[in-house]
């Protein structure tokens, strides 16, 4: 069995997901996008299975999405892995399927926008549709910052700013929570504690041990049926005594979630991805 | 060499090739393109669809 590993930097994950499948007895070339040239008329059969680690989201949804087309499979699927780089298509897929999320809106101009925060109440998180790492998250708490926020936007320009995405902002612990799942089941899950309000370990939180009890399995599967599956990280904020879901990542980062859930999570993936190549449906829910 | 500033860079045994180091004179962000000596060029910079 030969497993492409898709990337375009060897980070420690990558490291980790390679040695676990070779470990297993796997066979696996590391696959760096940008030397990558793929005809499409000429599908070559190279890999039993592709794992889509690409640092860019674009990269990685091209090549998966040609891949697909040649009848490799891939994880994550590109389905999956487009529904989760669109904030707004995640929002749209967790709200389809009944999985509680923030209050969110879209507007497509500043005055639009501004009625659009007023009527979701302050404050509001504004959000690139496409971005990671807590990039470019702005907190508006009145209207003075709302206009100034969108005017800045709107004359930035661009597709990136063309649409404005809202969210209720939710008055989270100082911590979120990240459930990983792997097909259907709940691996682990981190606590993400920072001061900021915004509490991505890519912006400096701390990770801590979740226990995973069956509200917060239920949501999180829930939650990963609803993008399709696969192996996904979902961002979960407490809100009072209830759950929503925020963000869902295809691509996760996973080298601080180790050691403090005791989970060998590569070696998870690496398991998924071996079923994958070996044939198996991609299980969903659970 | 650091590519940035001439710094000598020291990498670990295990260091392979695509792997990104920091310079420990000028932090500049590195990737590893050779080893056996280590060659380094300059990571490229973070883009907007980089992420999970």
């Amino acid at each position: 069995m030969l497993i492409g590993l898709l990337c375009s930097r060897l980070r420690v994950e990558e490291k980790l997901l390679r040695d676990a499948l070779v470990h297993r007895g796997v066979d696996v070339e590391i696959v760096d996008d940008r030397g990558l040239t793929l005809t499409l008329t000429h599908p070559t059969r190279r890999w039993d299975a592709v794992l889509e680690r690409s640092i860019s989201q674009t990269r990685g949804l091209a090549v998966t999405r040609v891949l697909e087309s040649w009848g490799i499979p891939t994880v994550n699927r590109h389905a999956v892995a487009a529904t989760c780089a669109s904030k707004l298509d995640t929002s749209a897929a967790l709200a389809g399927a009944g999985v509680p999320t923030p209050a969110t809106a879209i507007a497509f101009t500043p005055e639009a926008a501004l009625r659009a925060a007023e009527d979701l109440g302050y404050p509001v998180v504004v959000k690139p549709v496409t971005g990671s790492w807590g990039r470019l998250l702005g907190r508006i708490n009145d209207r003075d910052a709302a206009e100034a926020l969108f005017e800045h936007k709107a004359l930035l320009g661009g597709p990136e700013h063309s649409v404005f995405y809202l969210q209720r902002h939710v008055d989270k612990p100082g911590r979120d929570i990240r459930v990983f799942v792997v097909g259907d089941e709940v691996i682990c899950a981190i606590y993400r504690e920072s001061e900021h309000w915004v509490t991505n370990t890519a912006r400096g939180a701390i990770t801590r041990d979740c226990p995973v009890d069956a509200t917060l399995r239920r949501l999180s599967l829930d939650a990963a049926a609803a993008v399709g599956g696969g192996v996904l990280a979902i961002d979960v904020l407490e809100n009072g005594d209830r759950l929503v879901v925020s963000e869902v990542n295809a691509t996760m980062e996973f080298k601080n979630s180790i050691d403090v859930t005791g989970v060998d999570i590569p070696g998870r993936v690496a398991d998924h991805v071996r079923e994958i190549a070996r044939g198996a449906p991609v299980a969903v829910g659970g | 060499m650091c590519p940035e500033c001439d710094a000598r860079v020291a990498v670990d045994d295990g260091v392979e090739r695509g792997e990104v180091v920091t310079c420990p004179e000028c932090s500049a962000e590195l990737e590893v393109v050779g080893l056996d000596p280590p060659r380094f060029v300059l990571a490229p910079p973070e883009e907007v669809d980089w992420g999970e």
